[in-house]
């Protein structure tokens, strides 16, 4: 593991965030197979230190666009259970009252400006964020969160090009999960994607995206620059989605093999090359860890119960919010 | 009263907003020094500068997706689009993002912004740069839709506009741009969805957009010489529509022409007639007839492309025809 300064209180969060997406998504992915949760979603385990490590390096002023992959930015980025599994069941509680579901959760209290279900979609908007943070003085920075399939997006090529020109507080972070949906990303991507964002003077890292506290070290670094206006700048993320494209996905072997998903699983898996470094730093023992990871499954139990229960919205909201008063 | 150009109109307008409204900014290609191809938005960088007069490269999607953004997190930017037919390279970001996001979040996010671009034919640009898209956007849920028809119009609706918590297109003529009309000098704004009769009259009703409101007021001056007396209604946003005023007049005079410069199918001249047949069916003693550009991409030779728009001619024909009981078409 990378070594980033020791601090107790933010690595159990780390782990304890990162434990809660996978547990969020694991839940998801049953309420999916039971046929409980109305649609399609795609799940995020096996990334959790990328939206982990990024986002414990921000606060709640930072903004994030996030993906149509996004619960983990979503719940890094400080969301809960309740309202999360309400909106992913289309219930009135829910962050978006029901109308935005898996595909477009957002959490305004802590700057989450929401899930894209156009692939790139949201580049646009995250350095329009920037924009809006350098015209208004403010110091706060934002990160666009997309995947190796959204660098086959012009939209990224224009916004880069401005956000470089106009030196903006915007941090591209691409997830580079080896996967454009069911293509591997060797067939779609030439040339380097690090590269891409150099030939716009952009500087940009390659970091381990199943390492938490390399990609939180290096993100801390690029934060506290942006925010003085050293921006902007890129980091792809090597990271590897357990599941399909989507739940839904689930014979694969015809794009990737078996073998390949055991060797990350067993030899990768953020969370639990992060839980023995805590516990060979001393930093938590087995059973502290056992205990949290139950407390966790409870609430992400307890969630969805009162989700399953939640009502739907009222037959009378389907035309509000068209236009804002 | 004063009168002032349509694009001096348009310019007093931002000028006014940005003064009041810190959170203005304007962003679009050549919009600073140059002011755009039009002039329009000629010293608007002197007064406040680039930070708030911004020229982006040609990447019409991205700073469209910005402007989002911005608009999304605090900010109130006018989008600059250079041409209404460029509204196709923006089109997931306007319709995709921003038209959806205050929907899809619950009425958590709102995206004030406004699109202002033009429209129109006859200035002999070919079929890229003369084309009228209103109806495309006034399809989408989520947008407003502005039109119109004079100066003193632009600079209302446009102030309208700024301040209104959603995502706003403008279409200016760009054939308009320096005709004048009186605009007063103490602030005014023109609500959104109030139509404006431009002419009183019984026989029949002659709707008009943009442009078109003159085109239409013309042909009920020839209208007036042959003893018919037509109705003028500018509705001056399609989105929202004064349904209301619309079907007052129809009531009154049993017959309507509606104008647009759009393409005449699956436009906005079909859904307004499908409106006044819904709502006002059996006040009608004709059916309501549609008068749009041509169904063809506009032509560049003048010989052609004169062709393609309404004239003041043919809709004084048409409405004396109807007035006639010409083209009701029993089976």
């Amino acid at each position: 593991m990378a070594k980033a300064a020791s601090n107790t209180e933010a690595y159990l969060r780390m782990y304890t965030q990162m434990v809660r997406i996978r547990t969020f998504e694991d839940n998801a992915n049953q309420l999916y197979l039971s046929a409980k949760m109305p649609g399609l979603t795609h799940m995020y385990s096996g990334e959790e230190a990328v939206a982990v490590g990024i986002c414990e390096a921000l606060t709640d002023e930072d903004r994030i666009t996030s993906t149509h992959r996004g619960h983990g930015h979503c719940v890094a980025k400080g969301a809960e259970f309740k309202a999360m599994f309400c909106e992913l069941l289309g219930k009135a509680e829910g962050y978006c009252r029901g109308k935005g579901g898996s595909m477009h959760i957002a959490d305004q209290s802590h700057g989450n400006l929401g899930a894209n279900a156009i692939v790139g979609g949201s580049m646009g908007i995250a350095t329009g964020s920037a924009l809006r943070a350098k015209l208004q003085g403010s110091d706060d920075v934002t990160v666009c969160f997309f995947g190796d399939g959204a660098t086959a997006q012009g939209l990224m090529y224009e916004v880069m090009n401005m956000a470089a020109l106009w030196k903006l507080p915007v941090i591209y972070a691409c997830e580079n999960n080896g996967y454009s949906e069911y293509t591997r990303t060797e067939e779609i991507a030439a040339g380097s994607i690090t590269a891409r964002a150099e030939a716009f003077g952009i500087e940009a890292h390659q970091v381990d995206g199943q390492d938490v506290l390399a990609v939180n070290d290096l993100t801390r670094k690029l934060v506290a620059r942006a925010r003085k206006g050293e921006g902007p700048f890129f980091i792809e993320l090597m990271t590897y989605r357990y599941h399909g494209h989507h739940v839904g996905d689930i014979n694969r072997e015809y794009y990737r093999s078996k073998a390949e998903e055991k060797e990350w699983k067993d030899n990768r898996d953020p969370i639990i090359r992060f839980r023995a470094h805590l516990v060979s730093e001393g930093i938590a023992s087995e059973e502290e860890l056992d205990a949290l990871n139950a407390e966790i499954e409870k609430d992400a139990t307890d969630a969805v119960a009162y989700a399953l229960e939640a009502a739907y919205p009222d037959a009378s909201e389907v035309n509000m919010h068209v236009y804002a008063a | 009263m004063r009168e002032i150009t349509l694009s001096q109109a348009v310019n007093e307008a931002i000028a006014e907003e940005m003064r009041r409204d810190p959170t203005v900014f304007l962003i679009g290609e050549d919009v600073a020094e140059a002011g755009t191809p039009f002039k329009v938005l000629s010293g608007l960088v002197e007064e406040f500068g680039t930070d708030r007069v911004i020229d982006t490269p040609i990447s019409e999607p991205g700073f469209m997706g910005m402007a989002v953004g911005a608009a999304m997190t605090g900010a109130r930017p006018i989008v600059d689009l250079m041409f209404g037919d460029f509204i196709f390279l923006i089109m997931d970001q306007l319709c995709n993002q921003a038209a959806k996001t205050h929907y899809m979040s619950g009425g958590k996010l709102t995206v004030p912004l406004v699109l202002r671009t033009n429209l129109g034919a006859t200035r002999r640009s070919a079929a890229q740069h003369s084309q009228s898209l209103q109806a495309l956007v006034a399809h989408i849920p989520g947008l407003k839709v502005a039109m119109p028809s004079s100066a003193y119009e632009a600079k209302g609706l446009m102030k309208t506009a700024i301040r209104d918590n959603n995502p706003v297109v403008i279409f200016e003529d760009k054939l308009m741009y320096q005709d004048k009309a009186p605009v007063p000098e103490e602030e005014y704004l023109i609500p959104f969805g109030q139509a404006h009769v431009k002419r009183e009259g019984r026989d029949i009703t002659l709707i008009g957009t943009s442009s078109m409101v003159q085109v239409a007021e013309k042909a009920a001056e020839m209208l007036a010489l042959e003893g018919i007396s037509a109705e003028v209604i500018d509705p001056r946003t399609i989105v929202p529509l004064d349904e209301k005023t619309l079907i007052e007049s129809v009531k009154k005079t049993s017959r309507a022409l509606v104008i647009d410069e759009g393409h005449r199918s699956y436009g906005v001249t079909a859904e307004i007639a499908s409106r006044l047949n819904e709502k006002a069916f059996y006040h009608l003693d004709a059916p309501v007839l549609r008068m749009g550009a041509m169904d063809v991409p506009v032509p560049f030779s003048p010989a052609l492309e004169d062709l393609t728009v309404p004239t003041p001619e043919q809709v004084a024909a048409n409405a004396g025809r109807l007035c006639a009981g010409e083209l009701i078409h029993a089976a």
